[in-house]
């Protein structure tokens, strides 16, 4: 049906002032998907999306949203795509439903807003004023506006900031919903459980670049290895087992008893660990394979914290 | 929370015909307006409060020339009406808009600028509608005779509209909404006393009459009394004055607003 991906962004740059928001970025989505933009405050993931709804031009690079240009062609893309903004854009005095039915009224063929209200669990704000609800409200409100309209693609801007683990996982399945039906959805974040829960595909960006892309799995399985971890005595022959392992694995005792290898960690890895040690008698306890989280692929690849 | 049958999200994108965005918008806005406390003090009870002071109480010497006072007052009014609507409300909720984010948001909403800006000005029609409306009722409970030609008198308001909403958004688009909030209400208190509103130009001095006459407020309350009060035709000099202030206002609103 489509020929080309949702959002393609090639070579993307945009300069405030002196400082270089977005530094050469490359970012495509493919239709119906879920991606995950990834990275600490200030990395440039709110300016990327927000040229992607059309609200600023690019100073070098090229963007299409749903093979629009989002600026010249603005009018015609607006109607497709559902927007959630990072905070705010809603009258202050404005009540949940009379803001939402608002927002139906601007579009041919709106979501029934009756049922995206009890959905969201907005029907107890009533006649509330927008400013009285609560953080989590509010953020529903915008998420529910973002996809009123019926949008073949939304871009939702940290959706899940500030809310409790029940209202996040909440958004999730709102996510979910939306992917199962077709829509495309671009969110960002800083919660690498987020992007793992939510995304088919993650870019993480840094200082305006993307320093790493790909689905989850593979981002956690590329690059460094794994890490398998076992007690047993003290004062075990590693030499003799590290000729029983494929090369590049490592082998360290990190404390008296506790022992650390880092390198693939595959059933033939822990097949062959266990095996050795039946041979030493040794009985290893606590053998724990941890994998990387896309908390450490980021950290290995920019040094940083990201949630700084 | 429930679920939501599969298919609920499907994707059916499409904009409403624009007659309909643009009247949904003006009637949310309308709404806002008639919600809002402090809005509704500057547009309907100050006016109305000034009409029956300033009609009923020898305050001020007033040229009433045979007729009664509230002649006088109530064109003057009725151009303060104009003011805190099309200026001092509207400067003030954009502004707000500006700084909560509701304009950034509409602006990726299939209701295009030119429709947004379509339904504030039905919006501040609409209020002003109601204002005349109740204003009149006053006016005519205190004695008041119009006379003139009734389109003479509605050119004059839309003008004088044109002219307030082009400072007020200008205003709104490049002022903080701390600094416009502010700003605005001094401008209307500024201009209630200095405009000829209740106050007749003809106390100040000279030199001082020359410069406030340029006021669009005094221009719109000059106009309507010398069609109101004198039954003049065409106040020339005044409508003259109201569409430079418009051209100037609209003008530099368009340049120099900044939507986020």
């Amino acid at each position: 049906m489509h020929e080309k991906a949702a959002v393609e962004v090639a070579g993307l740059v945009k300069r405030y002032g002196g400082t270089t928001a977005v530094d050469g970025l490359d970012l495509t989505v493919e239709h119906g998907t879920v991606t995950a933009v990834l990275g600490p405050n200030g990395a440039g993931k709110t300016t990327t999306v927000e040229i992607c709804e059309g609200y600023r031009k690019p100073d070098a690079g090229t963007v299409r949203v749903l093979g629009l240009d989002p600026v010249a062609d603005g009018a015609a893309l607006r109607p497709r795509i559902g927007v959630m903004l990072q905070s705010g854009g809603v009258y202050p005095g404005v009540r949940a439903g009379e803001m939402l039915r608002h927002m139906a009224a601007l579009y041919a063929h709106p979501l029934d807003v009756d049922a995206l209200v009890e959905r969201l669990g907005l029907g107890s704000c009533g006649r509330t004023a927008y400013r009285r609800l609560s953080g989590g409200q509010q953020q529903r409100l915008a998420l529910a506006m973002a996809v009123v309209g019926r949008p073949e693609l939304v871009f939702l801007d940290e959706p899940t900031a500030g809310l409790d683990p029940q209202a996040r996982r909440a958004t999730w399945d709102l996510v979910r919903e939306l992917r199962a039906d077709g829509v495309g959805c671009v969110l960002t974040t800083h919660h690498m459980d987020e992007a793992e829960e939510l995304a088919d595909a993650v870019a993480i960006v840094d200082a305006g670049r993307v320093v790493a892309h790909g689905s989850p799995g593979e981002l956690c399985r590329g690059g460094a290895e794994n890490t398998l971890r076992f007690s047993g005595r003290p004062g075990l022959d590693l030499a003799s087992l590290l000729r029983a392992l494929p090369p590049r694995t490592g082998a360290e005792e990190v404390a008296p008893g506790a022992y650390r290898l880092h390198g693939t960690v595959d059933p033939q890895l822990i097949a062959t660990v266990t095996s050795w040690c039946a041979q030493n008698g040794v009985l290893p306890d606590r053998i724990a394979v941890e994998r990387r989280t896309l908390e450490d692929v980021f950290l290995e690849l920019t040094g940083k914290e990201l949630r700084s | 929370m429930n679920g939501i049958a599969t298919g609920t999200h499907s994707p059916a994108p499409g904009a409403a015909p624009a007659g309909r965005m643009i009247a949904a918008q003006a009637a949310l806005e309308l709404r806002m307006a008639l919600r809002h406390g402090e809005q509704l003090l500057l547009t309907v009870v100050i006016p109305t409060l000034l009409l029956v002071l300033f009609s009923g109480v020898d305050i001020v010497d007033l040229p009433v020339d045979g007729g009664e006072r509230v002649d006088f007052v109530a064109p003057g009014v009725l151009a303060l009406a104009v003011l805190s609507t099309a200026f001092t409300g509207q400067a003030i909720a954009t502004g707000f808009e500006r700084r909560y984010g509701v304009l950034k948001r509409l602006g990726s909403s299939p209701l295009p600028r030119w429709g947004l800006m379509t339904a504030k000005t039905a919006a501040v029609v609409g209020v002003e509608v109601l204002q005349v409306a109740l204003l009149s009722a006053v006016a005519f409970a205190l004695g008041w005779s119009p006379e003139g030609n009734g389109a003479v008198v509605a050119l004059l308001l839309v003008v004088g509209t044109a002219a307030f909403s082009g400072l007020g958004l200008l205003m709104a688009g490049t002022l903080r909404a701390e600094a416009t909030l502010a700003a605005a209400n001094l401008v209307f208190v500024l201009l209630l006393l200095g405009g000829g509103v209740v106050v007749p130009l003809e106390r100040f001095p000279q030199a001082a009459q020359d410069v406030l006459a340029l006021l669009p407020v005094t221009a719109l309350s000059d106009g309507l009394r010398a069609v109101l009060q004198h039954g003049a035709g065409v106040p020339w000099t005044e409508l003259g004055i109201l569409t430079a202030w418009a051209v100037v206002a609209l003008t530099a609103a368009a340049r120099f607003f900044r939507w986020e």
